[in-house]
């Protein structure tokens, strides 16, 4: 399979790409490590006629000590997200699930930012920055923006970028020695979770948040209220499908799905130690 | 900045140069032609295969900056500039297998051989990664490959056997 025909600009800094962003409008597509792009574009599920490809914008990729936070550039790779010592000792649910993501060649080439701007539902690092309550940061032509993760993935593959904005930065809380697990469910190695759960206890409370359980990664809100109100782990977690809305598909009914999120959740706050 | 650039019929054309397996390779490339193709039909490197064509099999795994990466999902032209090593250019001469190679051969780590080339360098990256793996690493770390032959037991042997440098020619 080949990819239909476009036109290929390489950009040398965040800056440029902002610009080519600019001239070519929602025409225009951001090609970092490719590893959810290309294979779309394969299929012709997307038929960008540019791209702008960001993938040597070198200066993106890092994952900093930032104080109460640690900052990881856009163009970070899975690989060095999951062997990460930095993220290890201060935000370990992040890059655990980062070397949950596909396989080691996948790994090795695509980048959080993608995986973020790309906005699935069914992928891994989304719900772990969404349970993180991380912040991403979008820079555009007048300049950056600050949006939370909350606010961040606003419908089935779309995020709140504008079409002119590039993602640079994401910012997840240290959360050193606090609680986390991820709990991914599928039926072959590398696939997508049929359904996944992240925990994770930060700035005193539990957040939880669920794969592929509706259009966009979700917080399980009626967890993350009920244990506020002193439900124990088992009980919370009944409230699992409580406000989704899971897809059906070759895999799973949403029944089904509903059952594997209370069940995930509850082995996911269980080993976080959450009782 | 590099732009592209249409050539008489307004097809878009980009020039790449790339190392492969250590020489310097240089090509003009449609943007939306695949690594693999290029590696295959350009530079007639076949030895890297095509299985399924949507980066879940691991056929065409070959390293690029010693890295395994599935060729079939990356564009010709991200490798402009980068260091691509092929099943082709592991041995280290025409008489001698590289030790990966030589203990996929003494433990009958094929069948078909179709995913060989894709597993023999996705194992090589992993061995560069974690020199020592259990029996679950190697699984773990290989799920990226698919083989429908073996049942991978005798895959995993040899990775193994490689690791503990039991492949002396």
């Amino acid at each position: 399979m080949i990819p239909a025909a476009f036109d290929y600009v390489r950009a040398d800094s965040a800056e440029e790409a902002i610009a080519l962003l600019g001239e070519h409008g929602d025409e225009a597509k951001l090609l970092a490590g490719g590893h959810s792009l290309l294979p779309m574009m394969k299929l012709r599920l997307a038929v960008p006629s540019v791209l702008v490809d960001i993938g040597r914008v070198s200066d993106l990729s890092y994952i900093n000590d930032g104080g109460d936070h640690i900052a990881v550039g856009a163009l970070t790779r899975h690989r060095a997200l999951e062997t990460s010592e930095l993220l290890a000792a201060e935000c370990p649910l992040l890059g655990h699930v980062a070397g949950e993501v596909g396989d080691p060649q996948v790994r090795h080439r695509g980048t959080i930012g993608g995986s973020l701007a790309h906005s699935d539902p069914a992928s891994d690092l989304p719900a772990a920055v969404l349970a993180l309550g991380g912040t991403l940061v979008a820079q555009g032509p007048n300049g950056s923006r600050e949006i939370s993760a909350g606010d961040f993935f606003t419908g089935y593959f779309e995020s709140a970028l504008a079409d002119d904005e590039m993602l640079t930065e994401i910012r997840v809380p240290k959360a050193p020695g606090s609680g986390w697990n991820y709990q991914k469910f599928n039926r072959r190695a590398q696939d997508w979770a049929i359904v996944g759960a992240a925990a994770v206890t930060v700035n005193g409370g539990t957040n939880v948040a669920l794969v592929n359980m509706g259009s966009v990664p979700l917080r399980a809100s009626a967890v993350e209220a009920a244990l506020a109100g002193g439900a124990s782990a088992a009980d919370a977690a009944e409230q699992a499908a409580e406000g989704t809305d899971a897809p059906t598909d070759l895999n799973a009914t949403p029944d089904y799905r509903n059952h594997l999120a209370r069940v995930l959740t509850r082995r996911a706050l269980e080993a976080a130690g959450v009782s | 900045m590099l732009g592209p650039e249409a050539d008489e019929t307004g097809e878009v054309i980009v020039e790449i140069s790339v190392t492969v397996n250590g020489e310097t390779r240089t090509g003009d490339v449609e943007p939306r032609t695949l690594l693999v193709y290029w590696l295959r039909d350009d530079l007639r490197l076949t030895g890297t295969n095509i299985g399924c064509d949507t980066s879940s099999c691991g056929a065409c795994t070959v390293h690029v900056n010693g890295e395994s990466v599935k060729s079939c999902t990356m564009l010709a032209v991200q490798a402009d500039g980068e260091d691509i090593l092929t099943i082709e250019g592991l041995a280290p001469s025409e008489d001698e297998l590289h030790p990966m190679q030589e203990a996929f051969r003494q433990n009958h780590g094929l069948q078909c051989g179709y995913c060989t080339p894709g597993m023999v360098m996705a194992a090589v990256s992993l061995l560069e990664e974690n020199p020592d793996p259990s029996e679950r690493e190697v699984r773990l770390g290989l799920e990226g490959n698919l083989c429908r032959c073996t049942g991978y037991h005798n895959i995993v042997k040899s990775v193994l056997a490689c690791a503990a440098g039991e492949t002396a020619a």
